[in-house]
């Protein structure tokens, strides 16, 4: 892998997504189909999924899913990971043979739960710990990534068209209440399999297209706050930005949101006094989080799935209902093909964004 | 000539359209359109499109006299650098419609997305049209040059703005009629707002009569309201930007 040279990074990819708010699963075979139909959209170099409620089985256990070049470096990794978690399963991920997706890394999954003693010892909440573990392991054991980390969630990735990418994996075996896709199109950075999306920390994982040009002043912000960027592109840091403000400074989606894409100072001028307030607030507080540049993003978490805008609409992003099921994509087509008469379609306006809810229990 | 699109990448279908063309057939009714790009792009003479469902980007790009009629929504990219022809959406479009637009008209009946009219353009008898039914997003008519771009408002939700910020920032050319509020602060600083009178009446008559047709509405109804007109005034908004 490539992740020894790296500077910046552009890309203009696809992107689909959908929640079942009812908490109701489904496999992974429609948004495989939505993300194939924006095939156009990526070019190869990277496909990735993201599916929420997948592993009830292990629902309280960090599924730690990585990446190593070799064993030796798996066997060194796996030293670390027993010193600090206790694993109650590991083993391969089940992949199959796929025309398109080339020489693959040794691809390991781990349920973990912290060590007790470790935890303790290291006075952090436990997500803290875990978050604090995963940026170790990318940081200090070359050769190792930790590409998903969050529970009864995983991430799947891959270079190779998303389409591919979803068979390698066998995703059409797996069952979420809640699927985000995306196909990547990389232009300034390597196309690996680290750098493919969806990027992930805890239950957050993040899809996006477009590229963000403030990513010096927010890899440095989030940097601050103990999150280090190991995977060569721009979208890794938006992922840790919604950890930072969403987990840790417990923001409303609303307020975090308009952090990474605030109105204009013009537009706040012409709110009312209390409004203007609170985006002169978040403006004042928070410049070094705002993500500058073209973006469409769906984020991922636990019990919701978020769509966004940049703040000049640079990058496209159509939404969808119908029933329980709030679909995202960058084409209408892409939610067509798999919800061919939603009840409603429209197009997000810029920084506003397209939230849904998990409101029933998974089944 | 009928062609059932389901399932066919873009290439596969504007082959085929193409290689009916070449046979004589003028006359397409699309079927199960979607997201199939480029449909339409850079085809002259007189020949009609008929879509069902929704096609992909870039619809219309190049087109040079075709006439396209979209029974649903379109995407981002329509009628992009259209040199003549005209371009009906029944429903919502996206956004840079009409982008760099030379000449034909568009019809949207819906709203339409960001960046609408951006560059458009005219010159001598070549002006462009766009006629839209509901409301635009923002950067409407950014950097136009020429061309007329009319937004209706019919049917917005309440409290949805008709036009939204950066109206016209940076043209220099052509002219915008809105039926509708827009306030100065949301139009860009190369503009000015003005009200109408018979002559720009009298230009958007004829459109309007063909936009009223087309969906079965009324003209008279659509000639009254609120229209406020947008023109530029600087034709060299940034003559001396390098002028130094």
């Amino acid at each position: 892998m490539a992740y020894d040279s790296w500077e910046k990074h552009i890309s203009g990819c696809g992107l689909s997504a959908y929640m079942d708010e009812s908490g109701k699963r489904s496999t992974g075979d429609d948004i495989i189909q939505s993300i194939a139909l924006l095939h156009d959209r990526s070019n190869g170099l990277g496909g990735g999924f993201a599916a929420y409620g997948i592993y009830p089985e292990f629902a309280d256990k960090y599924a730690l899913q990585l990446f190593y070049d070799n064993n030796t470096v798996q066997s060194a990794c796996e030293e670390l990971i027993h010193r600090n978690f206790d694993i109650v399963e590991s083993g391969p991920i089940p992949t199959r043979k796929v025309f398109g997706i080339g020489p693959s890394p040794v691809i390991w999954r781990y349920f973990v739960s912290p060590k007790e003693s470790a935890l303790d010892m290291s006075d952090l909440s436990e997500e803290d710990f875990v978050v604090q573990h995963v940026m170790e392991i990318n940081r200090t054991v070359k050769g190792a990534f930790v590409f998903s980390s969050g529970k009864n969630m995983g991430a799947f990735k891959a270079v190779g068209f998303p389409e591919d990418v979803g068979d390698f994996y066998r995703l059409d075996e797996y069952k979420a209440y809640m699927w985000v896709a995306h196909g990547r199109f990389p232009t300034n950075t390597p196309g690996w399999w680290g750098g493919a999306h969806p990027f992930t920390i805890l239950d957050w994982a993040i899809v996006h297209n477009g590229e963000i040009s403030s990513y010096g002043i927010n890899k440095r912000y989030v940097e601050m706050y103990g999150y280090h960027c190991t995977m060569m592109t721009d979208t890794e840091v938006m992922a840790y930005l919604f950890d930072l403000l969403l987990r840790k400074h417990d923001l409303p989606v609303e307020a975090a949101c308009a952090v990474l894409a605030p109105p204009f100072w013009e537009l706040i001028n012409h709110m009312p006094e209390a409004e203007k307030a609170l985006y002169t607030t978040i403006r004042s507080v928070y410049g070094s989080a705002m993500a500058n540049g073209p973006f469409a993003i769906v984020l991922g978490s636990r019990d919701m799935m978020l769509a966004l805008n940049d703040r000049v609409k640079l990058r496209p992003l159509v939404a969808a209902r119908k029933g329980d099921v709030i679909y995202v994509s960058s084409e209408e087509s892409g939610i067509r093909e798999i919800c061919p008469n939603p009840e409603s379609v429209w197009m997000p306006k810029t920084g506003e964004p397209v939230i849904a809810r998990l409101k029933g229990e998974p089944s | 000539m009928r062609i059932d699109a389901r399932g066919l990448h873009y290439r596969a279908l504007n082959e085929k359209i193409n290689q009916f063309i070449l046979k004589g057939e003028r006359t397409f009714h699309l079927s199960h359109v979607n997201g199939q790009r480029f449909i339409g792009d850079g085809l002259k003479g007189k020949i009609k499109i008929t879509i069902d469902g929704v096609p992909g980007n870039d619809l219309a790009a190049f087109m040079d006299g075709p006439r396209i009629r979209v029974k649903g929504n379109a995407q981002d990219g329509v009628a992009n650098t259209m040199n003549e022809g005209e371009v009906v959406i029944d429903g919502n479009a996206g956004d840079v419609l009409g982008f760099a637009m030379r000449g034909g008209r568009v019809f949207v009946r819906g709203s339409v997305g960001y960046r609408v009219g951006i560059h458009m353009k005219s010159y001598k008898e070549k002006v462009p049209v766009m006629v839209v039914g509901g409301g635009a997003r923002d950067f409407l008519g950014e950097y136009q040059a020429g061309g007329i771009i009319i937004v209706l408002g019919l049917g917005l939700p309440r409290g949805e703005p008709i036009a939204g910020y950066m109206v016209g920032t940076g043209m220099h050319g052509g002219v915008m009629y809105i039926r509708g509020k827009v306030e100065d602060w949301q139009i860009g600083k190369e503009v000015k707002i003005f009200e109408i009178d018979d002559s720009d009446r009298k230009v958007m008559r004829p459109h309007l009569k063909d936009f009223a047709r087309t969906f079965k509405l009324n003209v008279e109804d659509l000639l009254k309201g609120p229209y406020l007109k947008m023109v530029p005034f600087s034709k060299r908004p940034y003559g001396r930007i390098y002028a130094y």
